[in-house]
């Protein structure tokens, strides 16, 4: 079983609150989808060539990387949908 | 005028003989939702409004068009229902989650643009399983979706809205999305046609992703014809999606004898698809429906996919380090769900000044994602940390490549592979709602599609003996073979 230190870690990194209720069920959860996954180990997978990306998704259509210049309407639009915002900015708390 | 079990034909035909008015159409269709979406829960949101000015705006079209003796694309006037992970503007797009509950899409997804250009009839956005992840709909944050043919059974997922909305005729077709199993799933337990198609074959843009290399948009229809003008519809290159390609089709041939003179048509049935676990309803149904494929002139060949027993960990490792990749935009900052102004943060702070970034991105990813998107995080962000990666994310990308072997080499002796989508018909609403490992392995028959990228077709077949619940048949093609998912299956259509 995968221990509250772990859970508590991963969800630090995937920037995730979790209560104490939601821990314990995801110690239960994840422990039991995580040994299922465990099938993979047994594959023999030497036949196949560290993946190699072409046999992936072929990304035909890359376009030249030039700035494109959005219609100020789709700036406006895009702010809107900000939570907190002033003029034209976006509003994040201090970094430093 | 009253409401029947239209085709995108019948209204067609309906428009230009001027039996009635996409308005007249419209106002039908909103009526029946009003009627009976309250027992259903079909949609998240009802776009009335726009519903009605498209239809306005079709009807002033269809009189020029008629007047002039010039045709109109065969989707002008019919009325659609539309997956709320896919943008519409101006409309809610919530994607069955907190997170994005008031979220207001700013532009049309490219598959919506492609629809609204041809003058389809948008009615609402359908609910889903919170960010599409699940089989049932039952993850939805928003709503409880039900099943038409038996309410106290889920209609399947994700897009069991826009499912469910089809078998209550509250639509006359509608658009989902398909990851893992959730275009064909839910076609399957409500019993409607439904087309996962090939990977690039329909743009991604405007469609919030959920895992970026598995995802693909599909029509949910009543009958194959339906199913198949969507596809064209909506289908091609666009540059908002990089993934995306033009394809020619070949046009599609319905003679059983054409099909089969010049060289046997194969169908390929995978043994591993008919192994334990699978309900001996659901079998009977395909395998008969199988046989009658034989009567008919066809070649059955048993074949083997030896590693779809690996298919199920592979993608949920896959799907769920896409998903946590993906789904980190929702911070709290641009849009969506934020704890930005809230003030009287309990706990740990006691005034918004001292509330610092990292506050914002935990308390508005805890409280804005429900409890399936946060374990998917939580695996994803396991299978790609340190330490974790090649055990789990590296391998189970070397296994998808063994799956699309299995797929390349199958495709070489057979046309089609044929068997079930899912192992049972459509569950209780809760059974399996507390157990994520049981969920998932409804997947089992659907995944390594995905994982391949083939286009694949949930096609009703029949209806269980003792619950009188629907069984979708999966057609299975090669790359960018839609055509020839439509010819058998308009046969099949026609035999059971």
């Amino acid at each position: 079983m995968i221990s509250k230190d772990e859970v508590l870690k991963i969800a630090r990194l995937a920037r995730l609150e979790l209560s104490d209720a939601e821990v314990e069920k995801m110690q239960k959860d994840l422990s039991s989808i995580l040994d299922y996954f465990d099938i993979l180990k047994n594959i023999d997978t030497l036949s196949v060539k560290s993946y190699n990306k072409s046999s992936l998704i072929i990304n035909s259509n890359l376009r030249e990387d030039n700035t494109i210049f959005e219609k100020s309407e789709n700036n406006d639009k895009l702010i809107q949908s900000a939570p907190d915002k002033k003029d034209d900015y976006i509003k994040v708390k201090a970094i430093l | 005028m009253e409401l029947r079990d239209f085709t995108i034909k019948d209204i067609n035909k309906g428009l230009k003989a001027k039996e009635f008015s996409a308005t007249e159409l419209t106002k039908t269709y909103l009526d029946q939702i009003k009627k009976t979406d309250d027992k259903i829960g079909a949609y998240l949101s009802v776009t009335e409004d726009l519903a009605l000015n498209q239809a306005k705006q079709v009807d002033e079209e269809i009189v020029l068009k008629l007047r002039s003796g010039q045709e109109f694309p065969i989707l002008t006037g019919v009325p659609c229902a539309i997956k709320d992970n896919i943008l519409v503007e101006g409309e809610k797009c919530t994607c069955a989650s907190k997170m994005l509950e008031n979220y207001i899409a700013s532009y049309d997804a490219f598959c919506v643009k492609k629809l609204k250009e041809s003058g389809t009839i948008i009615l609402g956005k359908t609910n889903l399983d919170e960010f599409a992840f699940g089989s049932s709909t039952e993850n939805s944050a928003l709503k409880v979706t039900k099943n038409p043919c038996d309410l106290s059974r889920v209609p399947g997922g994700s897009s069991g809205g826009s499912a469910a909305a089809l078998a209550s005729n509250q639509s006359v077709f509608a658009l989902g999305t398909d990851t893992g199993c959730s275009v064909r799933t839910p076609a399957s337990f409500c019993g409607v046609v439904g087309l996962k198609t090939t990977y690039g074959s329909i743009s991604r843009s405007g469609v919030i992703a959920s895992a970026s290399s598995l995802d693909q948009v599909g029509p949910l229809a009543k009958n194959v014809e339906d199913c198949e003008i969507i596809f064209n519809t909506i289908s091609g290159r666009d540059l908002q999606d990089a993934t995306s390609v033009e394809f020619k089709y070949l046009s599609v041939d319905r003679q059983v004898k054409n099909l089969i003179t010049k060289k046997p048509f194969v169908i390929g049935v995978p043994k591993e698809f008919f192994s334990k676990g699978l309900d001996k309803d659901v079998e009977k149904i395909i395998k008969n429906t199988i046989l009658k494929l034989e009567d008919q002139g066809f070649k059955i060949q048993e074949i083997s996919l030896p590693s779809t027993e690996y298919a199920l960990a592979c993608y949920y490792i896959i799907q769920t380090s896409e998903a946590s990749s993906n789904l980190a935009r929702f911070d709290g900052i641009r849009y969506g769900y934020s704890e930005t102004q809230n003030s009287c943060l309990v706990g740990r702070q006691s005034n918004a000044k001292d509330q610092n970034l990292l506050d914002i991105y935990l308390k508005s990813r805890g409280i804005g994602f429900g409890p399936e998107s946060k374990r998917r995080i939580m695996l994803g962000t396991y299978t790609l940390s340190v330490g974790y990666y090649d055990a789990y994310y590296k391998k189970a990308q070397q296994v998808r490549q063994l799956i699309k072997q299995d797929f390349a080499k199958a495709f070489e002796k057979v046309d089609l592979i044929m068997g079930p989508v899912v192992p049972f018909p459509a569950f209780k609403i809760g059974e399996k709602f507390d157990d994520p490992l049981s969920m998932y392995l409804a997947d089992i028959y659907t995944v390594p599609v995905n994982l391949a990228g083939l286009p694949a077709m949930s096609l009703p077949v029949g209806k269980t003996a003792k619950e009188n619940l629907p069984v979708g048949l999966q057609i299975i093609a090669n790359h960018f073979e839609e055509n020839k998912i439509f010819n058998i299956a308009s046969i099949i259509e026609k035999i059971v």
